[in-house]
């Protein structure tokens, strides 16, 4: 193929393939607000994400808070800035840490397993068996999993908010010897409702994303075991991708006037 | 052609894969009570024609109408309210592996909310006993069965709601001899005792001769013969009387690649 074509293919198949998840979205959504709802499997989905993924999250936040202030502790003393270690770490943790590595982390964790059990459902003819016994699966599978991701998301991002900022005061407080009243008066002053507000709303799209992603490559996957394990790859790197994008343009939405 | 009620009424149906003709005109008539059987090769497009009459394939031309109500194209509230009539029993199965045996066969009963729990539950033992599973298989899930006991359960599954009409997808492979003769016995009398519309489709002559009132034929992508179950040893085409006897060299060419 000459180039030209090429390049004109794959930029056809990109937005084809947008065109397909955006409608694949709008269903997916409409079936959240419109009856029947399938509570049993809404309330397996939330737990699933918000409580399971605790730990995962959490491991993540408290490393992510210590790395930054010892980071932000050795790169600032060049300038005897210290003491901005606590404003570092609490604005990168709630703005732009917390959010970004939790749903990278959610993206591993569920987004792999939505696409994994929705795939494996789709070319065992399990979703074809709803249909024909009376259940729509896009509100019985893709709904559920959606609310959860949307909700749930942020919640997790609060409790790794917290857990970072803690791993942040233990290095400072044990390792680099700051004064604990100090260090945490440094904290409070530093936490803004705007930062951590925000945060959470990249939570919930970044949710939104995770579960999208892993029900949208299940449900269209094709073709027995490599099928499904293709779908569980593009719904991990998908997810990841959109993250990181969406991350930059929900920043410039909230920060740059 | 008569104007007798027709169940099923399929019309110049075409579905195409890519560059691939699966079905290419194909015209069929189920009539009301009747156990229809359709018989053709492997990968001719029988699991399609069923997909297609399910709504889980989009044909790509024709018109299917079931009780004279036009589906092809239909809205997906017109299209649940005719599911509602439809059994299916899936080629593979098709279980829900989460969930336990008996959920699985209560599960269109639970879903449209006709039933309680508690009252699916027994319904669903009453279909497991129907096709000859006790109550100790209902708490299994469906990976702790065996392929011809996965089979009952689709099966029990499929008659669960009572439907008015009822699809199977190969019904009897995979099974020993005297379990497929239980099968047709009980599709036979699902289908011939309760008054319940059947369209089978098979690659075995015992069991399509066994359970159908009318066969048709599928080759390349359309009917070439349908007639009473009594005339198929007469029919006079000759890829019917190959298909029927099971012969390598005739007519119909496998195609066998390398
Ligand atoms: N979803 C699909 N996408 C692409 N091709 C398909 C799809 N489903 C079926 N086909 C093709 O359509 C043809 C008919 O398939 P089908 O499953 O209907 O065969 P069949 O008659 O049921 O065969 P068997 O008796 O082996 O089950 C096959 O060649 C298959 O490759
Ligand atoms: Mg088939």
């Amino acid at each position: 193929m000459r180039p030209f074509q090429l390049v004109g293919h794959v930029v056809l198949e990109l937005l084809a393939t947008v065109g397909r998840v955006v409608l694949f979205a709008g269903a997916g959504l409409g079936h959240c607000v419109r009856p029947p709802f399938y509570f049993r499997s809404l309330g397996r989905q939330l737990i699933e994400i918000g409580y399971y993924s605790l730990p995962v999250v959490g491991l993540t936040a408290i490393f992510t808070g210590m790395v930054l202030a010892l980071q932000s502790y050795t790169g600032f003393s060049r300038f005897s800035a210290e003491g901005a270690v606590a404003n570092v770490v609490v604005v990168s943790i709630t703005r732009e840490l917390g959010p970004v590595l939790a749903g990278l982390m959610v993206a591993g964790r569920i987004g792999a397993s939505m696409a994994a059990e929705i795939g494996t459902m789709r070319v065992t003819e399990q979703i074809d068996a709803l249909t024909t016994l009376s259940t729509n699966p896009m509100k019985l599978m893709v709904a559920p999993r959606l609310v959860a991701g949307l909700t749930m998301l942020p919640l997790l991002v609060i409790v790794a908010d917290i857990i970072g900022v803690f791993g942040g005061y233990l290095v400072a407080v044990y390792k680099l010897g700051f004064n604990p009243a100090n260090y945490l008066q440094g904290t409070f002053d530093a936490l803004q409702a705007e930062d951590v507000v925000s945060g959470l709303v990249k939570a919930s799209v970044f949710g939104l994303i995770v579960s999208l992603m892993g029900c949208y490559h299940g449900y269209t996957s094709r073709g027995g075991a490599q099928g499904v394990g293709a779908a569980t790859t593009n719904a991990v790197v998908s997810s990841a991708i959109l993250i990181l994008c969406f991350d930059y343009i929900l920043t410039e939405l909230f920060f740059s006037r | 052609m008569s104007e007798r009620p027709a169940k099923i009424r399929i019309r110049n149906l075409r579905k195409s894969f890519g560059r691939k003709v699966v079905l290419d005109g194909l015209d069929l008539d189920m009539g009301i009570g009747e156990s229809l059987v359709v018989i053709g090769g492997s990968g001719t497009g029988k699991s399609v024609l069923l997909k297609c009459v399910l709504g889980l394939l989009r044909p790509d031309a024709g018109s299917i109408s079931i009780d004279g109500v036009e589906v092809v194209g239909a809205s997906s509230a017109a299209r649940d309210a005719i599911n509602r009539k439809f059994g299916m029993l899936f080629q593979g199965g098709a279980l829900f592996d989460s969930l336990p045996v008996w959920e699985n066969v209560a599960f269109g009963l639970l879903a449209t909310g006709r039933l309680r729990r508690r009252e699916a539950r027994a319904a669903a033992m009453a279909k497991l006993a129907q096709v000859g599973l006790g109550s100790d298989v209902a708490g299994l899930h469906p990976a702790e069965l065996s392929g011809g006991m996965q089979k009952r359960v689709a099966l029990a599954r499929a008659i669960a709601a009572d439907p008015e009409i009822i699809f199977f997808d190969e019904p009897t492979t995979g099974l020993d001899p005297i379990m497929a003769d239980v099968i047709n016995d009980l599709i036979v009398a699902i289908t011939r005792d309760a008054g319940v519309s059947a369209l089978s489709i098979t690659h075995d002559m015992a069991s399509a001769r066994k359970i159908a009132n009318r066969i048709a034929m599928l080759y390349q992508g359309k009917i070439i013969w349908a007639g009473p179950v009594a005339d198929i040893d007469s029919s006079g085409d000759e890829r019917v009387d190959q298909f029927i006897h099971g012969r390598a060299d005739g007519p119909i060419k496998m195609a066998i690649r390398a």
